[in-house]
């Protein structure tokens, strides 16, 4: 398994992250909790968020899943977790673009972060929706929250 | 008879010489879909070349070919299946086949009427294509699904066989054998439980049609349904096998399968015809002959030996390996070629990934039968299916591909 193509698909990064999960486990307090699946393989992530004065709160999560749906969603909270809301929604649509990008998108360390070790994952149309399984479900859950938020004022 | 030669089978599968990430191709996806050998793609290639046109429409000489070809390509299926000539629809695959009788049974002169009080059984090993359009037809009608449940080992738990299947169940639909486990099941025993209460019978011959001999008229049962593409023919076409054609109502509307249309009605065309609305599958039909006549040529029989000792070889490989184990039948015994396997501590989409690496092809998901995976408590698993291309080689470079997962994911 020296090949070239597993070297770009598992990067040391991902493993750590599969292997050492942050962040893991579902906390209180939060503003909203949901369940994401991808339908085509099973995998399932539940997710909560807490948005508190512009910030993300907290990012908590619980799920199984392939290597890389458990290592993106580690990334994405160590990224999203304590940040403004805009500043994480831009680094959302960030990661959503190099997901896209079928290996034509040159990461910005600056903004991803660790989350550049996906660049390789988005050469396989296969494996984009497991990378982008936790980030959806964090997508929907802010929303709900914001909407919430607005609701309440 | 000759006896089975796999390495001559080989050399008609063009791609089978290919490589992957700088591996001989190792196909093990051939439950999921098929190669194509020379033989089908060139009698495609001489219908379409020399006498194709739309068929069943024309007096001109190629209208006449192509109508020629289509309905001696219905009869050659029907030959493979020991069936007759008008009890072979072609539709564009088994789900469509499902999905036209689940239609027609609810439609205006179906022979059975599902209410409120009525039953639809089917099993927990069903592919979502022989099991969601019953659940639709159950919420259409107000009847109620049932299923038999499943074994540890992967079989029909026929202990409430009597109670699932009972004087209120209309239609019991089940498959002849399961694609994620590989288990076939006692089809004489489930029809002959039907018969007891009156419920019509429909069998998923997607996985057995391709692989044994199968004569389905002395099945016994009513429908019977398989796809091409996983019998070496192409995609785009499948069959609908019926004992009475003539007693379902038709399920789509349109050219050909009328008799009179009127403005203020039309009568319809008999079996087959009548569940052939539109242009046809017309080329790919002749494709799937060609396929039977393939075949049939190397014989059924040959062929499942051939698969069984390629199944019995990756079954002991596999109970060799520590940390690895099969979901389903870990025999040959009623079983087909289609092998499920979880490896502890690789998430099968990884297995799958990293088999990939190494050239070797096999499908990893829930296979479209998600109950499944939920009654042996796992998301997802990776399936190995052998065809008659494969040989030997093939298995012990899976089980070593396996082994060197498990050395990269450090779980051994
Ligand atoms: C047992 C079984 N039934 C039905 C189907 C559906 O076949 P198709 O997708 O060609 O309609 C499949 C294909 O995966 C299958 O394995």
């Amino acid at each position: 398994m020296s090949t070239a193509d597993t070297d770009t698909m598992y990067q040391e990064i991902i493993l750590d992250h599969y292997r050492y999960p942050h962040h893991k486990g579902l906390r209180d307090p939060y503003d909203v909790e949901v369940h994401h699946t991808n339908p085509t393989c099973g995998d399932e992530v539940t997710l909560r968020v807490q948005v508190l004065a512009g910030l993300v709160k907290d990012v908590s999560y619980d799920g199984q899943g392939c290597s890389i749906s458990q290592a993106s969603t580690s990334v994405m909270t160590d990224l999203l977790i304590g940040k403004p809301l805009a500043q994480a929604l831009s680094t959302h649509e960030a990661f959503l673009a190099l997901m896209q990008s079928r290996g034509t998108l040159e990461p910005d360390e600056n903004v991803l972060e660790d989350g550049i070790a996906f660049a390789g994952v988005s050469k396989y149309p296969a494996r984009v929706k497991c990378a982008l399984l936790g980030w959806m479900a964090w997508k929907d859950a802010t929303a709900q929250a914001v909407a919430q938020t607005k609701e309440a004022s | 008879m000759t006896a089975f030669d796999v390495e001559a089978v080989r050399k008609d599968f063009p791609v089978l010489s290919r490589e992957v990430h700088g591996h001989p191709l190792v196909y093990l996806d051939s439950a999921s879909s098929s190669q194509k050998p020379r033989q089908v793609l060139e009698a495609e290639r001489i219908f379409v070349e020399e006498h194709y046109a739309n068929v069943h429409r024309g007096v001109h000489t190629l209208s006449q070919e192509a109508t020629d070809g289509y309905e001696a390509a219905r009869s050659t299926v029907a030959a493979f299946l020991g069936a007759r000539h008008e009890e072979i629809v072609f539709t564009k695959n088994a789900t469509e086949a499902f999905n036209l009788v689940a239609y027609a049974l609810g439609n205006p002169g179906s022979p059975v009427r599902l209410g409120p009080g009525d039953e639809i059984a089917v099993t927990e090993m069903e592919h979502h294509s022989n099991l969601v359009p019953w659940q639709m037809l159950a919420e259409r009608t107000g009847a109620t699904l049932r299923w038999l449940g499943l074994t540890d080992d992967g079989r029909l738990d026929l202990s409430d066989l009597d109670e699932v299947v009972n004087e209120r169940t209309k239609l019991f639909a089940f498959t002849h054998v399961s694609n994620l486990l590989g288990t076939e099941n006692p089809v004489d025993v489930l029809v002959a439980r039907a018969k007891q209460v009156g419920a019509l019978t429909f069998v998923d011959g997607v996985q057995s049609v391709p692989h044994q001999a199968v004569n389905v008229p002395s099945l016994g049962v009513d429908f019977f349904a398989f796809t091409g593409h996983k019998m070496l023919a192409p995609s785009g076409v499948g069959v609908l096998w019926g004992r009475d054609l003539n007693a379902l109502p038709p399920f789509m509307g349109g050219g050909s399968m009328i008799e009179v249309v009127q403005m203020s009605g039309s009568t319809y065309a008999a079996a087959p015809e009548r569940f052939e609305a539109g242009t046809p599958v017309i080329s790919q039909a002749v494709g799937l002959a060609a396929a039977c006549d393939y075949l049939t040529a190397l014989g059924m029989d040959a062929i499942k030996d051939h698969e069984t000792a390629l199944t019995a070889q990756l079954l002991d490989g596999i109970r060799a390996l520590d940390g690895v184990s099969v979901l389903g039948p870990d025999t040959t015994e009623l079983r087909g070629s289609a092998v499920s396997f979880v490896v502890d501590g690789v998430h099968p989409h990884d297995v799958g990934q990293s088999l990939d690496d190494l050239g070797i092809a096999v499908r990893v998901g829930h296979h479209c039968a998600a109950p499944v995976c939920r009654r042996f408590g796992v998301p997802a698993t990776a399936r190995a299916s052998s065809y008659l291309y494969n040989n030997a080689a093939d298995i012990d470079a899976l089980l070593e591909g396996i082994v060197k997962v498990q050395a990269f994911w450090g779980v051994r």
